[in-house]
């Protein structure tokens, strides 16, 4: 009895031992990954963001310097920084509002509802220079698709592209043609809301926007969350419709964060200045990010959790 | 008594009545706008499919025409021709299919560790890894490409290959991981008494079984890395290696007067492989996105 005990003992110890070294040898191509391509680039790019380097010289300490004429002397970085705001602030809402209507609408028993949710989805499929090259077409101001849309109705549309106004509209415009992404995401969860919830708020009389309003909207809440993160994090990084279609004009109307960023790091070889520049934007994402999670706790809900 | 009883039940049926018109006008005005919708989406494709069909004098009258009154079919094998179309749909293809190999096997490896052995340190990395997912590619972008630049990778395709070999990305790993953790693990123990190792359980039971989730990171790998501008962009300066992303974008940048159709016609033909695989994957492909917000 004894002796067996201490084998089977034994046994498991080895048995763990070699499952802790499994461990480590399956996920070894992240941890190794993690280190070379993640960790240690973060401390260096943390490193460079005190010193300034063009490539051919060596690094040079110095301090916050970066990070003060950031602050104080560089007009470009604010209004990179605003124009991305200004971009996000409309894209963000406007692209949340309209998949979750989208999918609203499309959460019907219909036929042939199928071939019009592969429509509204196609678009989001053409993402990067094919749709900057499509877009830069449809918005061309003498000839383009949307100014004369707008000429059949008798409006004289804006120079588009080439206005320092209406240029951020124009892309948060075109921002809106990818929303089939995240109505999948909605209309996936929109059929996982229990149906015998919205039938007990039927019976007790409520109605089809009240039903909407209490069961539908905080029993999908928690996916709302989730795309508001993912998609400020992504309008915080536009860059290749900037590139692509304006080159950051006109007069840096569309200099977004991103564009600015490359162009320090990769055209005037600032690379401490694009690291300083880099870990802004990090702290920015994450302040917003953490703004959103701080704020969820009032408006999303999640099954069986307790309240605190 | 009588009476009473066909009051009660005249009641709900007037009411069903009313209800169910209403229910009617709201169902057709719904249909309307998502008819409404789907064209204005559609829209932009068919003007792209116009306009690569016609002459470039004709591209540019207004009010546009939207059946080129001579299709100019032509206008493809030209679109194909002056951007070396065939170079840099090669470059793309191996470049995609390179990374998304490496993607596949090592998130599916990585992911296996995660949901199938234990280890005292499993859920710190576990954080880890979820943390770097809110980490923007920028804060890493430029020692990256210094340390790419220092190996002799520049104008090489290791850097938009390489990294995929190590972990493919949170992304990946997270949605296979939330998938391995779904499957009975009834099914490792059984094939430990049989006596498998952890590479036999992860190759022959839990891939075989985990194909859609598989499929699913394929197809989102595929479309991240054929569109990927950036990373080619800041790696690859030579027109003999260039994407088709970046072929089209120096095609448009290095012309004075841009000409229209062939840009649309060269813009179709890009988007083209992009379609066929959504059309050939779509049930995956929809399953596998919604799978993805309904775990994160």
């Amino acid at each position: 009895m004894r002796p067996l005990a201490w084998v089977r003992q034994r046994g498991a110890g080895r048995m763990e031992r070699r499952e802790e070294r499994d461990f480590f040898l399956f996920s070894a191509p992240w941890t190794i990954g993690f280190l070379i391509f993640t960790l240690g680039p973060m401390l260096v790019s943390f490193a460079m963001s005190f010193m300034r380097y063009d490539v051919l010289t060596p690094p040079q300490l110095i301090g916050f310097e970066n990070y003060r004429i950031m602050f104080s002397t560089d007009p470009l970085f604010w209004q990179a920084l605003k124009v991305t705001f200004i971009y996000t602030l409309g894209s963000v809402p406007l692209g949340i509002v309209a998949a979750l209507l989208v999918a609203i609408l499309m959460n019907q028993q219909v036929k042939g509802i199928y071939v019009f949710r592969t429509v509204y989805y196609l678009p989001s499929l053409i993402t990067g220079v094919p749709a900057a090259l499509l877009w830069m077409w449809i918005l061309n101001p003498s000839v383009g698709l949307i100014n004369y849309g707008l000429s059949l109705v008798g409006i004289k549309g804006p120079a588009w592209l080439f206005s320092e106004t209406w240029v951020i509209p124009a892309l948060i415009m075109m921002s809106l043609w990818g929303i089939g992404g995240p109505m999948i995401i909605y209309l996936a969860s929109l059929q996982g809301v229990p149906k015998h919830l919205l039938e007990a708020a039927e019976i007790d009389g409520a109605g089809t926007l009240s039903r909407f309003w209490h069961v539908t909207i905080p029993m999908i809440s928690p996916v709302i969350f989730f795309n508001l993160v993912m998609s400020i994090i992504g309008s915080f990084q536009v860059f290749t419709s900037a590139f692509v279609m304006t080159q950051g004009g006109p007069a840096n109307a569309s200099l977004f964060y991103v564009l600015y960023l490359y162009r320090n790091a990769f055209s005037y070889f600032k690379m401490g200045y694009a690291s300083a520049l880099a870990w802004v934007l990090f702290a920015v994402i994450m302040f917003f990010s953490l703004l959103v999670v701080k704020s969820s706790p009032a408006w999303v809900y999640y099954e069986g959790a307790v309240r605190r | 008594m009588t009476g009473m009883r066909l009051a009660r039940r005249a009641r709900p049926i007037g009411w069903l009545a009313r209800r169910s018109v209403r229910q009617f006008l709201l169902r057709a005005l719904s249909l309307v706008l998502i008819t409404l919708g789907g064209i204005v989406l559609l829209v932009p494709l068919l003007w792209m499919i116009s306009t690569s069909l016609k002459t470039n004098a004709e591209a540019f009258i207004f009010p546009p025409r939207w059946i080129p009154r001579h299709p100019l079919w032509s206008n493809y094998p030209l679109a194909l021709t002056t951007i070396d179309y065939f170079l840099y749909l090669r470059n793309t293809v191996f470049i995609t299919f390179g990374a998304l190999l490496g993607q596949v096997l090592s998130a599916s490896l990585v992911a296996f560790a995660f949901a199938r052995l234990r280890s005292r340190f499993r859920d710190a990395m576990f954080i880890v890894l979820l943390a770097t997912m809110m980490l923007p590619g920028q804060v890493t972008l430029v020692p990256v490409y210094l340390m790419f630049r220092a190996f002799g990778w520049l104008n090489t395709f290791l850097p938009l290959i390489v990294p995929a070999y190590f972990g493919g990305g949170a992304f990946s790993i997270f949605l296979l991981r939330q998938f391995f953790s779904t499957l009975p693990v009834e099914l490792d123990d059984a094939a430990k008494i049989d006596g498998c190792g952890s590479f036999t359980i992860y190759s022959r039971i839990i891939l075989p079984l985990a194909k859609p989730a598989l499929a699913t990171v394929a197809i989102f790998g595929f479309f991240g890395y054929w569109n990927d501008f950036m990373g080619p962009l800041i790696y690859l300066s030579k027109n003999s290696l260039y994407t088709l992303s970046l072929g089209l974008q120096f095609y448009v940048s290095s012309e004075g007067q841009v000409q229209w159709n062939l840009m649309m016609a060269a813009t179709c033909v890009s988007i083209l492989p992009l379609l066929v695989v959504f059309f050939s994957a779509q049930r995956t492909f929809v399953q596998g996105v919604a799978l993805t917000g309904l775990k994160g």
